[in-house]
């Protein structure tokens, strides 16, 4: 569980995040989304306690200032945009080096530490990777290699920033039953997500920034109406509803 | 077979460190290179002199020393030489790798933060203004070792103050002004006093050849502590190979590992600087060439860097004295000579 009340994220004068309150429950999945610059990114690595901010952050009930980088390390593993994936290492020891936070500075990992990776990599259907190097992957390989790297941690919270980026449709919707599937084994779910429509299908609760307020936020039949994201992202777009559903097209009406 | 079925087909996960291959192959090369460096040399000893020397140390066993002359060759002049390749090497080696590691940059080399201008300058200025003679000046190697710890503290300062956002950019530029400031610092006091320009090239070239067992001693503790801790850092520099954020994010404390593994590898090559001069390229050629064929982990690179360097720079020692018998090559002109086309060879074959 990740909560926070009245989050800030100031860069100098420019308040990237102006007062997120948010409350994340094991087994949910909630999804930060908005234009380009509403502030997504910063308010995520604030979770992640990687910038400095106002107001609270607490996970599994403990204030997070209070803990220790490896501390928090252990309680919130955190996937960014653009993960650096150096192309010589093996997926296993990538992998592993998710386990750094229950190691010690100058020690090596343990029996304990190789048998969470390998059930992380066994999770992701990666066994056969294992001594595959990073270099030789697809863009889904990696993604899925990212995500075992960030769950060999074994912190009950997982951030992660834009998971489907450069990936195609196909290999978006499979990473994305593979985060579905992680939170449903109990862990809770941060992500931002450029695409509204898989958001909208994914996320229990979408909350909507934009120049760093929250101006929407719920579950996808509230967030997503054209209302709203034409007031916010400056989009022309057409909302339907089908099966439980909510799907947003762009048209074109100049 | 009672292999139960859940084992059957479980990925292997583990991380590759030095192997029992590589470790094997570099250590048989220091032990050649170190005899070749004992054996080698205008009075002819052998191999089989340096073991009878050897093991007539050795107490309560009546095997006849060596004549006089042999023995103090060998332990006097020999041995301390050999013994400063070997460890300027292995801590060039070692550091550089640390370098490229810390600043995420292959081309970094253990000079970057303005070791080696600083140290030049020192040794300029202690050269010029000092009243004893170059050679066997213990004044050279504390002015060089004094500069260059100095102007490492003014590129960190220098770095710091430009913000934290982009530190270890910041620090690179601050290196390379600091390099370039004392560079013409040091042009300008060797131009003033034109008279001592030998002495201050033989030292910029770098050299082993007025050794002793003092400079080992001097230099010793300095490089076995900062290989250690360098050492120790292996698993970190993997850690930091993925970038700040996500080595924060993993629960390292990046500034600190950084700082800690800049001192460490800064206080060793200045050390290992100020008793032998300014050797080019070791600490690339080095590290790289484990990297292409052994492993890019730092679990491998770290550890048989200083093995490999140590090695590498006591033969690149037996040519440099050997060549122009019996004038003296500046060994780093033989460290670039011999290490840039087999650098180019490395390259070439371990296209993967």
């Amino acid at each position: 569980m990740i909560e926070t009340r009245d989050l800030w994220v100031r860069f100098g004068p420019v308040a990237a995040v102006r007062g997120l309150t948010l409350r994340v429950e094991a087994g949910e999945w909630a999804a930060l989304i908005g234009p380009n610059g509403a502030g997504k990114t910063s308010a995520l690595r604030a979770l992640a306690g990687l910038v400095p901010y106002e107001g609270e952050v607490s996970i599994e009930g403990k204030d997070a200032r209070t803990l220790g980088r490896r501390a928090l390390a252990r309680l919130v593993a955190f996937v960014p945009q653009k993960p650096e994936t150096p192309p010589e290492l093996t997926v296993a020891e990538y992998v592993l080096l998710g386990r750094t936070p229950h190691i010690s500075y100058f020690g090596g990992e343990s029996r304990r530490d190789r048998e969470a990776a390998a059930r992380a990599l066994g999770r992701l259907d990666l066994e056969a990777f294992a001594q595959r190097p990073l270099g030789s992957l697809s863009g889904g390989e990696l993604q899925r290699t990212v995500l075992a790297r960030a769950l060999a941690q074994e912190a009950p919270v997982l951030l992660l920033d834009e998971p489907t980026t450069s990936l195609d449709l196909g290999r978006q919707q499979l990473v994305l039953e593979l985060v579905d599937a992680l939170r449903a084994d109990g862990l809770a779910v941060v992500t931002t997500l450029h695409d509204l429509t898989l958001a909208g299908q994914y996320a229990h609760r979408l909350v909507l920034l934009d120049r760093g307020d929250v101006v929407a936020d719920g579950p996808a039949a509230d967030v997503l109406s054209a209302a709203n994201l034409a007031a916010h992202y400056g989009a022309s777009v057409r909302v339907f509803e089908e099966d439980g559903s909510v799907f947003v097209l762009p048209v074109r009406d100049r | 077979m009672a292999a139960a079925a859940g084992e059957v087909g479980a990925p292997r996960v583990e991380a590759r460190g030095v192997g029992l291959r590589a470790g094997f192959g570099v250590a048989v090369f220091l032990v050649v290179a170190l005899a070749v460096g004992l054996a080698v040399g205008p009075v002819g000893i052998g191999i089989g002199g340096i073991l009878r020397s050897l093991v007539a140390f050795l107490p309560f066993l009546h095997v006849h020393q060596l004549d006089t002359l042999d023995r103090n060759v060998l332990w006097q002049i020999r041995a301390p030489r050999v013994a400063l390749a070997a460890l300027v090497g292995g801590m060039l080696g070692v550091a550089g790798g640390s370098y490229q590691g810390v600043f995420r940059n292959p081309l970094c080399d253990p000079y970057l933060l303005g070791v080696a201008g600083g140290a030049g300058l020192g040794a300029t200025l202690a050269i010029v203004y000092g009243s004893a003679p170059a050679a066997g000046n213990w004044l050279v190697p504390l002015a060089a070792f004094a500069g260059a710890i100095a102007a490492v503290v003014v590129t960190y300062a220098l770095g710091r103050s430009a913000g934290a956002a982009r530190a270890t950019g910041a620090l690179v530029l601050a290196g390379v002004t600091m390099a370039t400031f004392t560079a013409a610092v040091q042009t300008f006091v060797q131009q003033q006093h034109t008279q001592q320009l030998q002495n201050v090239y033989s030292w910029l070239l770098g050299g082993f050849s007025t050794s002793t067992w003092t400079d080992v001693a001097i230099c010793a503790p300095y490089v076995a502590a900062s290989s250690l801790v360098l050492v120790l850092h292996r698993r970190v520099l993997d850690v930091l190979s993925l970038g700040d954020e996500e080595a924060a994010s993993l629960g390292v404390d990046v500034a600190r590992a950084r700082l800690a593994i800049v001192i460490a590898a800064t206080l060793g090559t200045a050390a290992a600087v100020s008793v032998s001069g300014l050797i080019a390229f070791v600490g690339i050629i080095v590290p790289h060439t484990i990297r292409l064929l052994v492993s890019t982990s730092y679990r491998a690179v770290t550890p048989l860097s200083l093995v490999a360097g140590a090695g590498f720079l006591v033969l690149a020692d037996v040519v440099a004295r050997t060549v122009l018998s019996p004038e003296e090559l500046p060994i780093g002109v033989v460290t670039a000579f011999l290490g840039a086309p087999f650098f180019a060879l490395v390259l070439r074959t371990s296209r993967r």
